[in-house]
């Protein structure tokens, strides 16, 4: 029987960055209208392999060819003349530009005397109701939504024929209901003779969307199969290479409220209210979630608990003592800890040491400097008691931040953080990025955290990690926060009508019917 | 081409980077030299005579090393902390100007007490002029450069209308000049019969002062987090506004302090022309110095060896002396590649 | 009141335009780099560089266009050179500027004191003589004004309508746009960024240097060292004050030069209550507040200092 030449195929793709052997020899194929799922863990190596195939990175080894054809490396031009387009995780647009050039942005020759706009325009509305997605062509990107922003990336790689496209991590900042209306569109592309692959760690999108799936892990491939002739445990277990940890949360007895905000107001540019008369109260002993898509006010929930903004409106008071203008320092000496989503940029100074870093909200006690001189031996004394305390893997306290995993980044923070026993921890996004052991071991120290007595206030757009430690869940949707309801109470899909704002009881949400999601809860009942 | 970190960056080739430097500069001014007809060898030889050669050359070195060291430790403070104080040549004239109203009769003191006051007052006015352009910055995200530059400029025309106008020295002949210094505000040569004087013994305390509050201290320990990060030193609670402005007050106390210097131990009286760009050669000496406050001092003297050695030079070779500025400005340049080169491996794929 | 009187002479005007020439020149070559995500802080000394170089190359004989393109010439290798620190190697792109600024002039006042060691006196050349349009330039005040201007003038109101063409209506114009936006979006559309920032620092280079030579080729007739006088650090000024765009730098430099001629003409009209140095402190004053005024509002390039960095993870 005569077998087509596979739309794609990736030949013995190996990728060093330094030391670190990021891709090691990947084979890889793909057939036409076909979609197939690439999974991993963080650092498994998928978003490299994928930045080959686009022309981002030149690998060491290998090689790739469309149809057939070799296609030389290192250049997104041949990529994109061979018809491979690509949706980058962080979007590649300029946001003070329209729409139609961000789309229309080097399709025409450079030294050409005009831009063809009103072609360009003939063309863009052909694809949108060819493909059914709808944006404004003169709409100024900053002024699009996530979803809206993620159609004109997708828009831009339709515009220059591209025959297989690549998504990375595309639901990562969309709610459930946008994730299934985006594998709708990519079922109807592929229905149309793309190819499409998609990088995720979401294992239920792989499931319910893809013909095909490949996981890599530590850069090598260790599984591809059709999904019909696999489970969600294969594939966990593959992804891992062996059994999956996880911290089982059981809830302890809850003690005194330890953070109330009422009535929170902020204001954002245009009149928007980011945080809309917000109410939260956090008890001692709890593990509180925050879901929800980022953009809807998580941000100023957690510069506020941090001490990085004042509100407009409303008041917040921590172990019962009022707080007017929260400042970072002020809310460390109310005990308050704080983890934040940035951690390179935030959260650590990437070009000074260990040592610097975990002294950076402590160096004005008196144990460790006095009248302006620092005291080098009780310093270092404390990183290297912390080092060893939290296991963050670096040379020394002299070892400079930037060159650590993220991993090992965040056990950095965490160990800054607890070491000042607070009573209240704020974290946001504490496991993105990290790789499952990580993502356990952080888990395993909030948890302990709280069953010390701390209140955990924990932001996540991850829902698996909300169900997994969380005691009580809160959904934020335009600067207002839902009822709470405990994990067991509620499905991803009641959670996701709340994320997109389409109710705000979730106790009384029904989903709707023709979207099936299991149940995830592993709470066992209360201890009393 | 990529650039790709070294995975460690061994002392010798962290030695490397201003070696390299000042090798490339030399070798780009020895075309020059070679296209004005003379040799290289030749004079390079009596640039170096010229700065080192002889007792009284070399004291001449470190009569200029002197403010050098000063608007050096001022750039490489505030560079440190990311704030770019250009502005390092108005600050000095605030400086002497402060020291020249109170310095030539207006208070009548010991030395003892005198000569701190000048500088300490010198200081101020510096470090005052720093702060407009550092607030403007701090409050209104007004970038820094420009305004420190803009600010020379009007600082100098200030100056000359004060020794064209109201501080203008009767008995100074018609020269544009103030009235010089009372006795008590001089500072004093190091070695007799020659200009050295000890402002230089001042500098180097101001380095090793500078070196061990960035070493030692909770400011510079502040300054330094700034500088890396003002975000993330925000987040830690450290107060990264008032770091800014410390820092800008120190730095232009720094640059305040070589105006007092050349004031008080080199000129005797201010002038348009007390400051022949000491202020922006600062910058290239913090720069070759790689921030460091105690390189400042070494490279202070590269480049005072190579400006004293190309008057010399040019006397004697009928080169114009701005070969030295050529020579600075390339090293300057060399330095940033170098710097590169020894931190990154360049890939050509 | 005296100052609205002389500001309907003529001559107050065709000052004003002939003033605002270099300014125009140097503010869109800032701006061009500035937009694709590059400051240069070069400027002052490469107007310096195409100052002396254009003069040198009409003294030794050559034309004066031959002079403009010689500058633009010696402008865009100092441009170049910019470019390979700051884009290629992702140096700082404040230290290589003022670098930059520090080479170009000294290697400037270097060359021309070689070249005329024994010059007491800057020895002049024959510059551009204004152009005489007839019939237009008859229409009372705008004739003058506008038409009886030196031809790099006309040129500098050409260079605006060019680059604003360019830099809205081209492929060209929209990568470089998009180069100071988000580089990564320029290079996932097959483009390369460091191609672009390289051609756009050489082109505003080039511009800043004919900027410079303005002031010897027309404005005056001489070179002498220093010249420039901090015209280079008022255009970056202008560039925020602008909001980066070319007609508002068009507007911005006429403004600015507006007050400056009136700063002259009051200088000499007033009695001497308050001396001349502080008239000429008034164009950095104003280039001070300028900055305060629309920083608030500034609409900066959301790439502009931020280097690119290929295949970095």
């Amino acid at each position: 029987m005569y077998t087509p030449k596979p739309a794609l195929k990736l030949s013995n793709i190996t990728k060093r960055f330094g030391s670190l052997v990021a891709n090691d020899a990947i084979s890889l194929e793909l057939a036409h209208g076909e979609m197939l799922a690439l999974l991993g863990e963080n650092g498994a190596g998928k978003t490299t392999l994928m930045n080959i195939l686009f022309g981002h990175y030149v690998p060491d080894e290998g090689r790739v060819q469309i149809h057939g054809k070799t296609i030389p490396q290192g250049s997104p031009r041949e990529a994109l003349h061979a018809g491979v387009g690509m949706v980058h995780q962080h979007f590649t647009l300029g946001e003070n530009m329209t729409v139609l050039e961000n789309i229309i942005l080097g399709t025409e020759p450079t030294l050409s005397l005009s831009l063809d706009t009103a072609t360009a325009r003939g063309r863009l509305t052909t694809l949108m109701e060819q493909f059914g997605l709808a944006v404004t062509p003169d709409a100024l990107v900053r002024d699009l939504s996530v979803g809206q922003r993620q159609r004109v990336e997708i828009l831009k790689a339709l515009y220059r024929d591209t025959n297989i496209l690549i998504l990375d991590e595309p639901t990562a900042v969309l709610t459930p209901q946008e994730s299934d209306h985006l594998f709708e569109t990519l079922r109807l592309l592929v229905d149309k003779g793309l190819s499409v692959i998609f990088i995720t760690h979401k294992l239920r999108e792989v499931m319910t969307a893809s013909d095909r799936c490949v996981v890599l892990r530590h850069g090598k491939v260790v599984l591809a199969t059709r999904t019909d002739e696999t489970d969600i445990e294969t594939l966990a277990r593959a992804m891992v290479g062996g059994e999956v940890p996880r911290a089982e949360r059981v809830p302890g007895k809850t003690g005194e409220e330890l953070l109330r905000l009422k009535g929170i107001t902020v204001d954002g540019p245009q009149g928007r209210a980011l945080l809309d008369g917000l109410d939260l109260s956090l008890r001692a002993g709890e593990i509180l979630g925050i879901a929800g898509v980022s953009g809807n006010g998580q941000a100023q929930l957690a510069d506020l608990v941090c001490g990085l903004l004042t509100p407009a409106a409303g008041t917040m008071a921590v172990g019962g003592q009022p707080v007017p203008r929260p400042t970072p320092a002020g809310m460390v000496a109310l005990g308050v800890g704080r983890v934040p989503e940035d951690r390179t940029g935030t959260g650590l100074i990437g070009d000074m040491t260990v040592q610097e870093n975990l002294a950076s909200e402590v160096y004005r006690d008196n144990e460790f400097s006095r009248f302006g001189l620092l005291n080098f031996a009780n310093l270092r004394r404390r990183a290297k008691a912390l080092i060893e305390r939290f296991d963050v893997r670096c040379p020394g306290p002299g070892a400079t931040t930037r060159k650590l995993s993220g991993g090992n980044m965040q056990k950095l923070i965490l160990a800054r953080v607890l070491s000042g026993q607070p009573s209240v921890i704020l974290v946001n996004q504490p496991t993105w990025g990290l790789d499952v052991g990580a993502a356990a071991f952080v888990h395993r120290r909030l948890m302990e955290a709280a069953e010390r007595g701390a209140g955990v206030l924990l932001i996540s757009e991850d829902l698996d990690e909300l169900f997994q430690v969380t005691d009580r869940i809160q959904v934020m949707y335009r600067g207002r926060l839902s009822a709470p309801v405990r994990p067991c109470d509620v499905d991803a899909a009641q959670l996701g009508l709340a994320m997109s704002g389409q109710t705000m009881n979730l106790a009384q949400a029904t989903p709707p019917a023709q979207i099936p999601y299991p149940a995830t809860c592993t709470h066992r009942e209360t201890r009393s | 081409m990529r650039l790709e970190p070294r995975e460690n960056v061994s002392l010798a080739l962290k030695a490397l980077a201003p070696t390299l430097a000042i090798g490339m500069a030399m070798g780009f001014c020895s075309l020059l030299i070679i296209w004005s007809g003379a040799s290289p060898l030749e004079a390079w030889g009596l640039l170096l005579k010229g700065s080192l050669g002889s007792t009284f050359a070399l004291t001449e070195t470190l009569t200029r090393a002197t403010p050098l060291i000063f608007t050096g430790l001022a750039a490489a403070v505030a560079f440190r902390a990311k704030l770019w104080n250009i502005g390092g040549e108005g600050q000095l004239y605030a400086g002497a100007c402060m020291a020249t109203w109170l310095g030539t009769g207006l208070l009548d003191l010991p030395a003892w007490l005198m000569l701190p006051l000048l500088f300490l007052t010198g200081a101020l006015a510096g470090g005052l002029l720093l702060l407009g352009p550092t607030l403007l910055k701090t409050k209104l995200a007004v970038d820094e450069v420009v305004t420190t530059l803009l600010l020379n400029f009007i600082v100098l025309l200030f100056v000359n209308w004060l020794v064209f106008g109201p501080w203008k020295d009767p008995m100074a002949m018609g020269w544009p000049q103030a009235a010089p210094v009372v006795d008590s505000a001089v500072l004093g040569q190091m070695i007799a019969k020659t200009r050295l004087h000890w402002g230089f013994i001042i500098a180097l305390a101001c380095a090793v002062g500078a070196w061990a509050l960035m070493r030692f201290t909770t400011w510079g320990f502040e300054i330094r987090a700034v500088g890396h990060s003002p975000q993330a030193s925000r987040f830690a609670g450290i107060p990264v506004n008032a770091a800014i402005v410390r820092t800008a007050l120190l730095s232009g106390g720094l640059a305040g302090c070589a105006g007092v210097a050349e004031l008080c131990g080199l000129k005797g009286y201010l002038t348009l022309d007390l400051s022949p760009g000491f202020g922006y050669s600062g910058i290239v000496v913090a720069m070759l110095a790689a921030l460091h406050p105690l390189g400042v001092v070494a490279s202070a003297m590269f480049v005072a060896v190579v400006s004293i050695g190309a008057d010399s030079m040019s006397r004697a070779l009928n080169i114009s002396n701005y070969i030295a500025d050529v020579a600075t400005s390339t090293a300057l340049l060399a330095v940033l590649v170098s710097m590169l080169v020894s931190r990154y491996r360049i890939r050509w794929r | 009141m005296d100052i609205l009187n002389f500001m309907l002479e003529t001559g107050f005007w065709l000052a004003t335009v002939r003033m605002a020439t270099p300014l125009i020149f140097g503010t869109l070559g800032e701006l061009i780099c500035e937009r694709a995500g590059v400051l240069n802080l070069g400027i002052e000394g490469i107007m310096s560089a195409g100052c002396m170089s254009g003069w040198i190359w009409v003294y030794m004989g050559g034309s004066l266009w031959g002079g403009v393109l010689f500058a633009a010439l010696v402008g865009g290798a100092f441009g170049l050179l910019h470019a390979a620190f700051t884009v290629q190697l992702g140096l700082s792109q404040h230290v290589t500027g003022l670098g930059i600024t520090m080479l170009a002039s000294s290697c400037s006042s270097f060359v021309f004191r070689m070249l005329l060691p024994k010059a007491t006196t800057p020895p002049k050349i024959v510059p551009f003589q204004n152009m005489d349009i007839p019939g237009l330039s008859d229409i009372p005040f705008i004739g003058p004004v506008f038409f009886q201007q030196s031809p790099l003038t006309v040129l500098a109101v050409v260079a605006v309508v060019v680059v604003s063409y360019v830099l809205y209506r081209t492929p060209a114009g929209l990568a470089l746009r998009m180069s100071g936006e988000n580089p990564m979006a320029v290079e996932s559309q097959g483009l390369s960024v460091f191609s672009i920032r390289t051609w756009a620092v050489v082109t505003g280079s080039a511009l800043m240097a004919v900027g410079g030579a303005f002031l010897t080729l027309s404005a005056f007739d001489a070179y002498y060292i220093g010249m420039v006088n901090g015209r280079g650090w008022i255009c970056i000024a202008l560039v925020v004050f602008a909001s980066w765009r070319p007609g508002k730098a068009l507007l911005g430099a006429t403004l600015f030069a507006a007050f400056d001629a009136i700063q002259m003409r009051v200088q000499q009209q007033a009695a001497m209550a308050v001396s001349y140095q502080f008239y000429l402190m008034m164009p950095y004053v104003f280039s001070i507040i300028a900055l305060i005024v629309m920083s608030r509002r500034a609409a900066y390039p959301k790439a502009l200092l931020v280097p690119f960095r290929k295949g970095e993870r």
